[in-house]
Parts: C-alpha cells; sequence; structure tokens
C-alpha cells in the first residue's frame, strides 16, 4: 500500500470513532501489557513478594505489612490482581500475537502455494485443510496442548496448529483470484522463479483479505489461549496467564470474592472486544462492496 | 535474413478440469469422456529477424493462445516452438528463455498494482543478471526514455498513470529484457482511439530503432495493417492464409480473409451509402469443431469436397500460403 493508499486509509477509519477508540483501546493495552514489569506495582511472579495473610483482600485494600494498595484485591496467593492482570495480558498478547504471526506466515504461504501450483498438489492440499477446518479449534488445541505438555513454546504451537489453517483456506481463495490476473502471466513470461512470483506478486495482493483474518484470528487465540489455561492446559501455575487467573478466582465467585475472575475477565473481554472492532472497521474498508 | 522463430505443427489443447467424482466414475469402469479444448491446431510459421508478424482472426479464434505459446507462457501439448533452433520451454512446460516478451492487452491487468513501476521494470533484469542493484535506476531510465515516459515514473505506482502510459510501462518491461522478439496481445484494443495511434506509432518508432522483430495479435485489421509486414488469418484454430499485409489487403484468396476485410467497418466520409457486409453465423465452438473445412457453414464458396475434406495449408504463389479447396 502506497503512502496516498494509507492517508486515505486512516482518514476513512477515522469517520468511525468507535473504530478509532477500540484501536486507542488496543494500543493501550499492548502498550501497558509489554510495559507490564515497569508500571506494574508488583512482581507477581517473584513468589518472595508475595504475602499470603493479604490473600484474597478486596480492592482497595492497603496491605499492612508492605504498605501496597491493592486497586483490584489480591488473589488466593496474595498477589496484586492488578499487577497480575499485567502481566497475563503481557503473556496472552505476546503469545496470541506470536500464534498469530506464526499461523499467519504458515497459513499465508501454504494456501498462496497451493494457488499457485493448481493442480493435484492444490486439491490434496485444501481438501486436507478443510478437513481440518471441520473441527473446531478448540478441540485441536485442546488435544495438542494435552499432548505437547505446559510452556509457551507449546501454547504457541498448538495455537498455531489450530489456527493456520483458517489463514490458508482465505489466502488460497485471494490467491486463486490473483493467479489468473495478467500481471501473474507476465511475471511467469519474464520469466521470474516461482518463489518470486507467489512472495513479491500474489501474496501482496493477497493480503487485505488476510489482514481482516489475522486480527480475527488474533484475538481468536488470546482467547483460546485463555481457555486452554483456564482449562489447566496452558501455562505453568507460577507464571499465571489471564485465562488461569479466572480459573483460580472461580472457586471464590459464589464466596462473594468476585474481583479475582471478574477484572482478568474484563480485561481479557475489552481486548478481544477492541481487536474485533478494530477488525471489523478493516474488512468494512477493504470490501469494495460496502465502499461508499 | 535469417531466422529466428519457427513455429512446427504446434497444438495447444486445454483438458476439462475433473470433477467432483471423476475418480469413483474411472473405478467402476465408466470414466467420463470429456472433450478437450483445442485452442490451436496445427499451426506452423517462421518468422526472420526484423519482420513484425500480424495475428488476425475473431475472438476465440485461437490467436492469443498461439501468442502466449510462443511466448512460452503456456506450453504446447504438440508440435516445437523454436528461437534460433533452442525451444522456448523446456520438457516440464516451464518457460527458460528470455529472449521472448510479451505485452498483454489491458494494461490495468498486466501492470502489479502494488509494484512501483521502476521496481516492476527492475525486477526481470536484476533477477537474469542485465542490470545490477547499482546499475539498476539507470537502467530502468534508459528504457523508460525508450518509450516516452519521464524518469520520475519510476517512482510511482501504476495506479498514478493513465491507459496509455501504461501501456507504454509494459512495453518498457518488455524491452528491459532485451528480447529478439515481443509478442504483443492487442495491445492497444483497450486504449482510447486516440491514444492507440501513440502506442502503434511507439512501436513502429521501436521496431525502427530497435530492430525488434514483433508478432502483433489483433482483431483490428486496420492496425495490423499498419505495423505489420505480413499477416496470418487464423480460424478456429488454424492458419488458413499467410502472406504479405498489403497483398493480403488487396487480393485476398481465402473467402474467411476476403469476408473478414468486408466486414470491418471503416471510416467511409465520401461514401455515407457504404454498407458493411457482416460475416453471416457464428465462430462454431472448439470443443465440437465442424467436420472438413472449419469454415464451411459461413463460406459462400462451400462446396461438397468442403464438408467432409479438410484443407491443408499450400503455397498459391511466392510467399502466401491459403487453406481452401476453392481459393479466390
Amino acid at each position: 500500500m502506497n503512502e496516498t493508499g494509507l492517508s486515505r486509509f486512516w482518514a476513512d477509519f477515522a469517520q468511525n470513532r468507535v473504530a478509532v477508540v477500540a484501536l486507542a483501546v488496543v494500543a493501550l493495552v499492548m502498550a501497558t501489557a509489554l510495559a507490564a514489569p515497569l508500571i506494574a506495582p508488583q512482581n507477581p511472579y517473584d513468589l518472595a513478594t508475595l504475602q499470603l495473610s493479604d490473600a484474597r483482600r478486596p480492592p482497595g485494600h492497603v496491605s499492612a505489612l508492605t504498605g501496597l494498595h491493592y486497586w483490584l484485591g489480591t488473589d488466593a496467593q496474595g498477589r496484586d490482581l492488578l499487577s497480575a492482570i499485567l502481566y497475563g495480558l503481557r503473556i496472552s498478547v505476546m503469545i496470541g500475537a506470536a500464534a498469530g504471526a506464526i499461523a499467519f506466515a504458515l497459513g499465508a504461504t501454504l494456501g498462496a502455494f497451493a494457488a499457485y501450483v493448481g493442480g493435484r498438489t492444490e486439491a490434496l492440499l485444501m481438501r486436507v485443510i478443510d478437513l481440518q477446518l471441520s473441527f473446531p479449534a478448540i478441540l485441536l488445541a485442546l488435544v495438542l496442548a494435552a499432548v505437547l505438555g505446559q510452556g509457551k513454546a507449546q501454547l504457541v504451537t498448538a495455537l498455531v496448529t489450530a489456527q493456520y489453517a483458517y489463514f490458508a483456506r482465505t489466502a488460497h481463495g485471494a490467491a486463486k483470484a490473483e493467479r489468473n490476473k495478467e500481471y501473474v502471466e507476465a511475471a511467469l513470461s519474464t520469466p521470474l522463479p516461482a518463489w518470486r512470483v507467489v512472495f513479491r506478486h500474489i501474496l501482496p495482493n493477497a493480503m487485505p483479505p488476510l489482514i481482516v483474518v489475522a486480527t480475527v484470528q488474533i484475538a481468536n487465540a488470546i482467547a483460546l489461549e485463555a481457555t486452554l489455561s483456564f482449562l489447566g492446559l496452558g501455562l505453568p501455575v507460577s507464571e499465571p496467564s489471564l485465562g488461569m487467573l479466572i480459573a483460580n478466582g472461580f472457586q471464590y465467585m459464589l464466596s462473594g470474592r468476585y474481583w479475582i475472575s471478574i477484572y482478568p475477565g474484563v480485561a481479557l473481554i475489552v481486548l478481544i472486544v477492541a481487536i474485533n472492532i478494530v477488525g471489523d472497521q478493516i474488512r468494512d474498508q477493504l470490501n469494495p462492496r460496502l465502499q461508499r | 535474413m535469417t531466422e529466428l522463430l519457427r513455429v512446427a505443427r504446434v497444438d495447444k489443447t486445454f483438458a476439462a478440469p475433473p470433477r467432483f467424482g471423476d475418480g469413483l466414475l474411472r473405478l467402476i469402469g465408466r470414466a467420463p469422456r470429456r472433450a478437450a479444448l483445442r485452442a490451436v491446431s496445427d499451426v506452423s510459421l517462421d518468422m526472420t529477424r526484423g519482420e513484425a508478424l500480424g495475428l488476425v482472426g475473431e475472438s476465440g479464434c485461437g490467436k492469443s493462445t498461439l501468442g502466449r505459446v510462443i511466448a512460452g507462457v503456456h506450453p504446447q501439448s504438440a508440435g516445437r516452438v523454436l528461437l534460433d533452433g533452442a525451444p522456448v520451454t523446456d520438457a516440464a512446460g516451464m518457460k527458460t528463455t528470455t529472449r521472448v516478451q510479451m505485452v498483454f492487452q489491458d494494461p490495468f491487468a498486466s501492470l502489479d498494482p502494488r509494484m512501483r513501476v521502476g521496481d516492476g521494470l527492475a525486477e526481470g533484469p536484476l533477477a537474469h543478471g542485465l542490470t545490477t542493484r547499482a546499475g539498476a535506476r539507470d537502467y530502468v531510465g534508459a528504457w523508460l526514455d525508450a518509450v516516452n515516459l519521464p524518469r520520475e515514473a519510476a517512482g510511482r505506482y501504476p495506479h498514478q498513470f493513465s491507459g496509455g502510459q501504461r501501456q507504454r510501462i509494459a512495453i518498457a518491461r518488455a524491452l528491459a529484457m532485451q528480447p529478439d522478439l515481443i509478442v504483443c496481445d492487442e495491445p492497444v484494443a483497450s486504449l482510447d482511439v486516440s491514444i492507440q495511434a501513440q502506442i502503434i506509432n511507439l512501436f513502429l518508432d521501436l521496431r525502427r530503432r530497435l530492430g525488434l522483430t514483433m508478432i502483433f495479435i489483433s482483431h483490428d485489421l486496420s492496425v495490423v495493417r499498419h505495423v505489420c509486414d505480413r499477416i496470418a488469418i487464423m480460424y478456429l484454430g488454424r492458419i488458413v492464409e499467410l502472406g504479405p499485409g498489403a497483398e493480403i489487403f488487396a487480393q485476398p484468396r481465402h473467402p474467411y480473409t476476403r469476408a473478414l476485410i468486408d466486414s470491418a467497418p471503416r471510416l467511409a466520409l465520401d461514401d455515407a451509402t457504404a454498407v458493411f457486409r457482416p460475416i453471416e453465423g457464428e465462430l462454431p465452438s472448439p470443443l465440437n469443431p465442424p467436420s472438413g473445412c472449419a469454415f464451411h457453414q459461413r463460406c459462400p464458396r462451400a462446396q461438397a469436397r468442403c464438408r467432409g475434406e479438410r484443407p491443408e495449408m499450400r503455397t498459391i504463389e511466392a510467399g502466401r500460403e491459403v487453406a481452401c479447396h476453392d481459393p479466390l
């Protein structure tokens, strides 16, 4: 996309106030998540700094031992929830973005390659991907997370496996449409090597729908990671992500200690909804039929 | 005059795409028989260096397919395409030479919309060592000069140009590969009439300056007449008449050529009563070609023999070939 295209794109985007606010929320959450070690009142992963006597304190409680102000209360281990949420968001965002990026690269390459070569290879690849799409992503991720075990790399692997097919499907459709255009024929008649035609010509032109899928899938990856963690299949207990924080607070919900589950849940929902609003706006703008 | 291109008995068929369940049907011994589309049938022609050949015919006659086969975009199904004695595509059907390049019909589709003009022009030459990263800017600039575009064009995107300018860019892209032969597939058909003349003049100018050998595909006889030395008339995948342009226009020998010339609308300012005679009927389907001479259903001179026996190309006078049992 060139400069004029990009500035026009932004001008159109700015027309939708909600989307702008959502984008600001996403940016803010990303920034605070990445800067968590700098701004969080406490390091929730350092067990030595946690006070068990401060466990399950309500929001606004001031620690008698350390004088720390627990704005959002504490969980069962005495973690400051605000700090835990910031650190949890950091993990969620990093895992979601990493899984999204890898699934994007893998799926887009596979889909565009299939569209480029055509014939049996294409049919075989796309049927495998269709088959995989017929299983719910959560089921696949669940099985893989259970088989691979805990850890960030394992979690990302499970998420990528569950999600690359969406990118492949989208990239295939878009690349198939580009494949038959004359500029691809022109590149082939030069001739240029196949990888160059795929990566320099077909994929850049197949990008708009992929960007839309990417925003939605990053939000999905974050939600999926939270779900896995909630079910205890995600990350180790010592480094709680948002899903695990929600799971940890779940048992106290009915005893009135709502904050342990609710606040991480709100953070998760705000992030995912904001990403989806931004994604919807981008989708509307890239859809030529919806253009005014 | 040395021979540059030899097209020998080239066929191009497109198989019908397999449909769901074909494999199953084959398994139970009821393999479906679907007609393959024979777009180009048994075409032979030679070109000498520096020559311009016009390829003329109605839509669907296979002229674009023949052009693409010669340019190596599609591999031929049978026969040989030799450029200076070397095949254009390898055994796997991949194009191996850069010496034949192509200019496409629609300059809005043939330039990658997301690539700057300069990058698009430098891409091929860089990939084939015709220029270096350091020299690319000057190299591209020189070819932009050659097609009368400002050098600043290199920094812009295709959508910032008009149709005529885009076609100049497409021509520069083909020329930048320093080809011996360029195949132009209806290069002016999608341009405004006023722009068409500019592009045609550019071709004439380039031909004179660079000694280009060109194949000029068109359905517009007046364009071909202006640019080409020799003309090949195609009908339903076959060449039916081949010869020097001036002679063919003065005295067509194939009834189809005659009909094409008569049906071409032209400006008849001095004759308000001029009537154009459209060709009767429509081009038959190449999926189900007629028996004998493919043109017999529409031919005013058709005889019993034309229905049963297909006429071969034969030389009827020096430099003129025609495929007709009863040439004009």
